[in-house]
């Protein structure tokens, strides 16, 4: 290495023609892996991490969508009058028990925010405090992430009475195409939002010995995935009920 | 130049955590590679029965015994599912990009470690749940690899459509789960972890095809996962997305309603993206070593970058040309041939770039390079007759014949295993610290370059005259008879060809142990794997960080001492530096 000498002006190196940049230009990294200390470039890195399992989420329940919207349309043959008609249609949805679940939802994705903002506030002033003789005082620390655990389970259960209520009416999975829907999209989002309560858990126990900072990495990319959970619900509680 | 880490990750020790559940992305590529090559032997056996069925139908054969239609209809399903799925998609993506894209962009890992051993793993147990399917009740599925329903649908459509049926769509179901989690770490990783100077337009075109590929992968596997989730509620739980009203053996099935069409869409919107998927990584390291092998740059860097993203866009655009035979709108079908055809354009861009690159060249000969030569050829041969199947008035003739067969294992398979061949050859050395014998190599590549070329050329002229595909037994038909001959020349090729990958193995595990030692550079590239050690320390530099002056291409530069310049090379920047 290093034994060429050029001839040529620099600018006439490289495909772009463009001069070699110093070592400030292009790239994104300065962190050094799982044991570097540098949060803000793996709390960066989560993010971006995170924003990709949204983005093919996504994809999963909009193909599901499209998958609603062809069944939706087409028509069923009926043997025994040798016709065609829709078999679309009838499932009587507990609309009141869903807008509560969805109101459960929507506190506890307020009070995951708070408990983002909590860690994040806790995790800037972390080295204040380390400085010996600073005092910043108490703060008291409301338990944001076991009320945003315990209300995702409240949903959880809510919607298990939904489907137990859907059940006792004699709509189950395959009793007709939408009542097929209507458990895939919720089960699809319970498991999803099962997964938030999963990392959640992780959060609050296995993480209790590390850093702040690498709490808080945690605690600020499940609140991302959490948000999202709140607002794929909103899709898909609007979705079931234009689809009627 | 680099820059001294602050912080260096230690090399795990113990076998488990070393060489089993490692975090090291270096090993797990090289898992990733040895679970494909398993899978290609397992899917390279299947077709070799098949072969042998097709113009000997009454054999018996060793272990196997005679193979009856619907275990011939087994074979080809299986055989499709291991070699798209766990050979195709893994390889190039999960073995040698895992392996090399955090390398080739000097970072020291991939982002997310412990979500790539799972990867790997999820692939694995994947990958056991569809051999599974061979030995269990019934035995494996019949409804190819692209699974379409009723008969995929109705576990008493027919042998294997039972639990053999429910573990084919389970494997694809975590195999999709697995190739989620590392498109997602491939995109963070090339997002996020460049080195210093590693700019978007100077990461080798390999790496591009790596994130390209990762960003398909992120969009695609999520669809195939709903369509696999919506195919099991309807075996399993009588719904019916896909099942219409329909009689197996005289009863009628409980389903009605659903629509086969559905499966499909949700397919091909997946599955064509898939093609570009096994295949974009393949042009990415062709890219590659047909620069360091002419010793010029590579013909237009940023057109073959655009074209990558072009075709990778229109991919996504496409799926309905594997449909023209469903009835659709001849609107809708002049939609999807028009834009099939667009495809065209930045694959004819790319070849014209590759060729435009070896042109006047000073060649240097070397196995890798003659796969790369080799996957160009079979991309301009595999790819004249895509746009013949685009035209949907040819297709409605071509449709289910040996005509689609040739032309998808010419552009799929086989270009895509000769860049995993080139890949092979040229990253081996830095992979295993020695280099492949190069004469075995040159009659592995002229071998399997005739080889394919008398297995699949033939297919066409087969499917021009009418020459189905999927019968298990053609001596039965009577026009078809008359091709036998053909059928004869194909399962020959394929005796011998399959016969010379023991060559390729053989030359592959002996290189391992005795190849000659290679030095750290033995191709004199560029890019910043050639910088490091050979094999790669664990935190791939050595506890430095290189930092990036230059594009990847830097090859017969006029007036330097040597033909190349490493991205490294801090030389030409002027003492401002």
């Amino acid at each position: 290495m290093a034994t060429y000498t050029p001839t040529r002006p620099v600018d006439q190196l490289g495909h772009d023609r463009q001069p070699p940049s110093p070592p400030l230009g292009g790239g994104g990294d300065d962190g050094r892996g799982e044991g570097s200390p540098n949060y803000g470039v793996r709390l960066r890195r989560a993010r971006l991490g995170m924003i990709c399992a949204i983005a093919t989420i996504c994809m999963v329940f909009v193909s599901l969508t499209s998958a609603l919207i062809v069944r939706r349309g087409l028509p069923t043959f009926d043997d025994a009058s040798r016709t065609y008609s829709r078999d679309w249609g009838g499932v009587q949805l507990p609309w009141l028990l869903l807008e509560i679940n969805t109101a459960i939802l929507l506190i506890s994705s307020l009070t995951m925010e708070g408990a983002r903002r909590g860690i994040a506030r806790r995790a800037a002033l972390a080295p204040v405090r380390s400085i010996p003789g600073v005092s910043l005082g108490e703060e008291r620390n409301f338990p944001w992430l076991g009320v945003t655990v315990i209300l995702g389970f409240a949903f959880l259960v809510g919607q298990g009475i939904a489907w137990a209520d859907l059940r006792s009416r004699g709509f189950f999975v395959s009793t007709n195409p939408d009542s097929s829907f209507v458990y895939l999209f919720t089960a699809a989002h319970a498991v999803h939002l099962m997964g938030g309560i999963i990392a959640l858990f992780w959060g609050i126990t296995s993480l209790l010995h590390r850093p702040i900072e690498g709490r808080r990495i945690v605690v600020d990319v499940v609140a991302w995935y959490w948000h999202f959970m709140a607002v794929l619900w909103i899709y898909v509680f609007a979705l079931l009920a234009f689809a009627r | 130049m680099a820059t001294a880490a602050t912080v260096h990750a230690h090399a795990p020790q113990g076998f488990i955590r070393k060489y089993i559940f490692s975090l090291d992305h270096k090993v797990i590529g090289l898992q990733y590679f040895f679970l494909a090559l398993t899978a290609v032997f397992v899917g390279m056996f299947l077709s070799l029965l098949m072969r042998i069925h097709l113009v000997w139908p009454a054999a018996v054969l060793p272990l196997v015994g005679e193979i009856r239609p619907e275990t011939y209809l087994s074979l080809l399903t299986m055989h499709g599912t291991i070699m798209v799925f766990f050979v195709l998609t893994t390889a190039p993506q999960g073995g040698f990009g895992n392996y090399f894209l955090p390398i080739q962009i000097g970072a020291p890992d991939m982002a997310f470690p412990v979500l790539n051993m799972l990867s790997f793993w999820t692939t694995f147990v994947g990958f056991v749940v569809i051999i599974a399917a061979f030995f269990v009740l019934g035995g494996a599925p019949l409804h190819g690899w692209t699974g379409y329903p009723p008969l995929s649908a109705v576990q008493s459509a027919g042998p294997g459509e039972g639990l053999g049926a429910d573990l084919w769509i389970t494997s694809i179901a975590i195999f999709c789960l697995a190739s989620l989690m590392g498109a997602l770490n491939f995109l963070t990783t090339t997002l996020d972890m460049r080195a210093k100077g590693m700019t978007m337009m100077r990461m080798p075109l390999t790496v591009w095809s790596w994130f390209i590929t990762a960003i398909l992968g992120l969009l695609a596997f999520g669809v195939l996962l709903s369509a696999g989730i919506l195919l099991l509620m309807d075996r399993n739980l009588g719904t019916s997305f896909y099942v219409p009203l329909v009689v197996i053996n005289g009863q009628i099935m409980q389903h009605k309603g659903g629509s086969p069409l559905l499966w499909q869409h949700l397919f091909w919107f997946f599955g064509h993206p898939e093609v570009y998927i096994a295949i974009l990584p393949g042009m990415g390291v062709t890219s590659q070593i047909l620069s360091t092998f002419s010793r010029k740059p590579i013909f237009g860097y940023k057109a073959m970058v655009y074209a990558m993203l072009a075709i990778g866009f229109l991919g996504f655009m496409v799926w309905g040309h594997h449909m023209f035979m469903s009835g659709m709108s001849p609107y809708s079908a002049f939609a999807f041939s028009l834009l099939t055809m667009c495809i065209g354009v930045p694959s004819a861009i790319k070849t014209f770039n590759w060729l435009g690159t070896m042109y006047k060249a000073r060649i240097r000969f070397h196995t890798p390079m003659l796969y790369a030569i080799g996957f160009v050829s079979l991309f301009v041969s595999g790819g004249l007759s895509g746009p013949f199947l685009a035209q949907p008035v040819l297709d409605i003739q071509l449709h289910d014949t040996y005509f689609v067969v040739g032309h998808f294992h010419l552009i799929m398979g086989v270009a895509a295993i000769f860049g995993m061949f080139a890949a092979t050859y040229y990253w081996f050395p830095k992979m295993f610290g020695r280099m492949m014998n190069e004469t075995w190599g040159r009659v592995h590549f002229f071998i399997t370059l005739i080889g394919t070329y008398c297995i699949f050329m033939p297919m066409h002229y087969l499917g021009i005259a009418g020459g189905t595909r999927r019968y298990s037994q053609y001596t039965e038909v009577a026009y078809l008879t008359k091709l036998m001959p053909l059928h004869q020349v194909m399962t020959y090729a394929a005796i011998i060809t399959i016969a010379a990958q023991f060559i390729f193995v053989i030359n592959l595990f002996w290189s391992m142990f005795k190849g000659p030692k290679a030095s750290d550079n033995p191709w004199e590239s560029t890019t910043l794997e050639w910088t490091t050690a050979t094999p790669p320390p664990h935190d791939n530099f050595g506890g430095v960080t290189p930092v990036v002056y230059h594009g990847p291409y830097e090859y017969g530069v006029p007036g330097a001492a040597k033909d190349y310049v490493m991205q490294t090379d801090p030389a030409s920047v002027p003492a401002a530096h």
